[in-house]
């Protein structure tokens, strides 16, 4: 594991009016280089904890820091320097009037210079693969495409850390899988370190760490495969299992002889044929 | 009907005007509404009829698209031609029919008023249709900036525009969505007495409201996150050209307003 | 009630510029009390076909026939609410729809507005409430203090309330976490099972459409591209991979198995459970 990037101690916050705490006392830390997966139903903190990370909100108690650097009021623009976002609405974060207004508008307000940014913009938007769309207008653009432009706005920024907040959740599964393969081959490529908030148990499952969070409480984490093997526990928490993990429990339990329940779909086919290779 | 419309629409097409720079362009039609009030004459209204054309011309844009764009305000326009004639009594009278008396300042008078309408239609339609909104509002945030100096928040009202036109595309979207939603739960847009007709309208207005209001903040939020703090210290990623058309154009310009200058009469 | 389709056809903006074919050809019989899931992807004519359901659009040409009501190309409609009271309509994000003081005076909207009186609207807004799985104290509340997944529920039950024969619902559980989306999906199937309604479900979900549809329409590029029973459709999972749609995880599963292993299954699978027994009994078979 890479170094420490973001560290949370202790970090609490309610909000206003509320009687139940949003993030209740959470501790955990964020390394240079994995993919972690925040986990969680919906109202169970996690996407309180992404604003946190971004200093758009202030914990109430404990301390959040970035590079060792606590976040403060003061701090709180290097931090966002080095963390992107991206959110869920796709329409409700284009600021540019076309694709690359739109990339560009976190340099203009970094007042990075004109040929600098204009190389940059160019730069970002290959990587996410829309440099033919950059003067298209955002109404004339898919949900899919809308998130890679603003991938690509955080990506022309340089940032350590990109978190992506329920990013894909409201786009359609080609849209979604688009998102995903964009931001996966960006991980392996420059090294970008990941948080993923998400529902998307499949998604995670694919994510190097994860955390699930319930009620605003830290309620486990750990590598996928063992957060996994609580099946029952996680639909409890509102959550579902992957597909391979369900499908390795029924086998299981009409006698076939897998030593694990599987993750992904590719391991699982990979057992079988070992097994029946041996029958 | 709206489909018809030419007023603020923007006609992609690549013409010598598309290209200019929309400093000048704004420059031009602010003088254009201005330098029109010297023309008192024949030619001078010639003159400028000319000019427009050469404009015209030069943007590419379909005649019969400027035709059909301009038809709605054909009624005003013979409107005001007609009330001239009828009300003007000035010069000596060409014309009686029993109680109608028309005189020749008055023909002068409705003839010159509506030119001057069509071409002030004519020209500031032109602004728009071969200027992008966006190019329209960098112009004006150039053009305005000196104005910093007494506290005019420059910078801000122009982002401001941006992003209004950015979201109208998306706001009437979903003010087909919503209204959609209400039809399909027995509101009658288009029919009934116009008191249910303006009570129908509440279910329409608070969603939209609510959501719009839901968008701002998101949208503050998401420019927040990407360091957004103000117009201080920041870079222009757009850059507008200043080209000899724009330079050649600007002195047209100025030798039209010395013409019309010296033809006064 | 049953829904007929008969070569619909449906431009938008037409003879302007902007003309736009969304629809064409498209023929299809939505017999009463079933539920039919319509599959295909953004832009393949999905949400425009809904609208025609009832009555939101009408077709450009070609004719529809809802109950004993027919709309035809190129005539006036008049008095379209009996349709519109007996089709319901659940739009993607219905949350957005919502505006009154009151969840109670929310879900009283719709049937109000078809002449159902105050007392009797408010029983059902009751019914309602409880339907979706709410309780009756949040009938006083501002529908706009709930959360997300509550202001979906009181919208639906603002739907459910008009007492439809036919409901139509378009994405009803995008962007809900997993436990909401199967609380909603298992809460319109109950519906469906006990009351008869006849249910028309637009989806992106495969593992929804094989679950519980009776019948499933595929659309493509603005037409009908096929039509069949889960069993049948999926009994052909190359073609939907072609058109770039996916497949239930299970069929899914199965290609990949008879690609890996060699060995074949004779029909699809549509649950883990069907599918775990159909595994072991193949690499049985391959033992032999």
């Amino acid at each position: 594991m890479g170094k420490k990037l973001v560290s949370l101690e202790n970090i609490a916050f309610k909000y206003e009016g509320q009687s139940r705490h949003a993030v209740d006392h959470v501790s955990f830390d964020i390394y240079e280089g994995e993919w972690l997966a925040i986990v969680g139903h919906n109202g169970s903190g996690k996407s309180t904890l992404a604003k946190l990370l971004n200093g758009l909100q202030f914990p109430q108690a404990g301390t959040i820091l970035v590079n060792g650097k606590e976040l403060t009021e003061e701090t709180v623009w290097e931090a966002r320097s080095k963390i992107g976002m991206v959110f869920q609405n796709p329409d409700n974060q284009f600021v540019g009037a076309t694709v690359q207004d739109d990339v560009a508008f976190g340099l203009e307000n970094a007042g990075i210079p004109l040929p600098e940014m204009v190389q940059r913009v160019q730069n970002a938007l290959n990587k996410v693969k829309m440099e033919s769309f950059l003067n298209q207008e955002p109404h004339h653009l898919s949900g899919g495409q809308k998130q890679r432009v603003a991938i690509a706005g955080v990506l022309a920024l340089q940032p350590d850390l990109i978190i992506l907040d329920e990013a894909t959740s409201m786009l359609d599964p080609r849209g979604r899988e688009e998102v995903l393969e964009t931001v996966r081959e960006l991980k392996e490529e420059n090294l970008l370190t990941v948080i993923s908030i998400t529902h998307d148990l499949e998604e995670a499952a694919k994510a190097d760490r994860m955390i699930v969070m319930n009620e605003g409480k830290l309620y486990r984490q750990g590598i996928p495969t063992d957060i996994f093997q609580m099946e029952g526990e996680l639909i409890e928490l509102g959550l579902d299992i992957p597909f391979s993990v369900k499908l390795s429990k029924e086998l299981k339990e009409r006698g076939i002889g897998l030593i694990k329940s599987h993750l992904t779909e590719e391991e699982l086919v990979r057992e079988l044929c070992e097994l029946h290779s041996k029958m | 009907m709206l489909d018809k419309m030419i007023l603020g629409r923007y006609v992609p097409v690549d013409s010598t005007i598309h290209k200019m720079d929309p400093r000048s362009k704004l420059l031009l039609v602010f003088l254009f509404v201005c330098i029109i009030f010297l023309a008192n004459n024949l030619i001078s209204y010639g003159l400028i009829g000319l000019f427009t054309l050469i404009l015209l011309m030069l943007s590419k844009i379909p005649i019969r698209f400027l035709y059909n764009g301009l038809k709605p305000i054909l009624f005003l326009i013979i409107f005001t031609f007609v009330l001239h004639i009828l009300f003007t009594k000035e010069g000596e009278v060409v014309f009686n029919f029993g109680w109608l008396e028309i005189y020749d300042g008055g023909l002068r008078q409705g003839l010159f008023i509506s030119l001057r309408f069509t071409f002030l239609i004519l020209v500031t339609s032109l602004l728009t249709l071969t200027t992008n909104p966006i190019s329209i509002t960098d112009g004006m945030e150039t053009l305005l900036h000196p104005f910093k100096k007494w506290k005019l928040p420059v910078h801000e009202l122009s982002l401001m525009m941006s992003i209004a036109l950015r979201f109208i595309p998306t706001l009437m979207e979903e003010t087909d969505k919503i209204m959609k939603a209400q039809m399909a739960r027995g509101v009658d847009f288009s029919s009934g007495p116009l008191k249910e007709r303006i009570k129908a309208i509440v279910p329409l207005l608070v969603p939209l409201f609510v959501s719009a209001f839901k968008r701002a903040e998101e949208l503050a939020i998401a420019m927040e996150a990407r360091g957004y703090r103000g117009g201080e210290g920041r870079t222009k990623y757009r850059q507008l050209k200043w080209q000899t058309v724009d330079t050649l154009l600007m002195l047209s310009l100025v030798v039209l307003t010395i013409l019309l200058v010296l033809l006064r009469s | 009630m049953r829904i007929t389709l008969q070569d619909v056809e449906y431009r938008y903006q037409i003879n302007t510029p902007f003309e736009h074919l969304a629809l064409h050809d498209v023929n299809m019989d939505i017999v009463s009390g079933s539920y039919t899931a319509i599959i295909g992807h953004t832009g393949s004519g999905k949400s425009t076909l809904l609208q025609h359901l009832n009555a939101l659009l009408k077709p450009t040409k070609g004719s529809i026939t809802i109950g004993d009501r027919t709309i035809e190309s190129g005539r006036k409609e008049k008095h379209l609410r009996a349709i519109r009271r007996s089709v319901g309509i659940v739009f993607q994000f219905p949350e957005h729809q919502l505006f009154e003081e009151t969840v109670e005076k929310d879900i009283c909207f719709g049937p109000m507005n078809f002449g159902v009186s105050e007392k009797d609207a408010k029983d059902r807004a009751r019914k309602a409430l409880e339907q979706v799985g709410m309780d009756e104290e949040i009938l006083e509340k501002s529908p706009f203090d709930l959360s997300g997944g509550q202001m979906r529920r009181v919208a639906i039950a603002g739907v459910l309330a008009m007492e439809p024969d036919v409901l139509v619902l378009d994405e009803p559980t995008a962007g809900l976490d997993p436990r909401g989306r199967m609380e909603i999906m298992d809460m319109f199937y109950q519906l469906h099972k006990e009351r008869g309604i006849s249910t028309i479900l637009v989806t992106h979900s495969m593992e929804d459409a094989a679950r519980y549809a009776d019948e499933i329409i595929i659309m493509h590029q603005g037409t009908v591209f096929k039509k069949g029973t889960p069993f049948d459709i999926f009994s052909q999972p190359e073609q939907l991979l072609e058109l770039g749609l996916d497949v239930p995880d299970t069929v899914r599963f199965q290609l990949k198995l008879q690609k890996e292993l060699g060995v074949r299954f004779d029909r699809p699978c549509l649950s883990i459970e069907d599918l775990a027994t159909e595994v072991k009994k193949a690499m049985e078979r391959g033992n032999r």
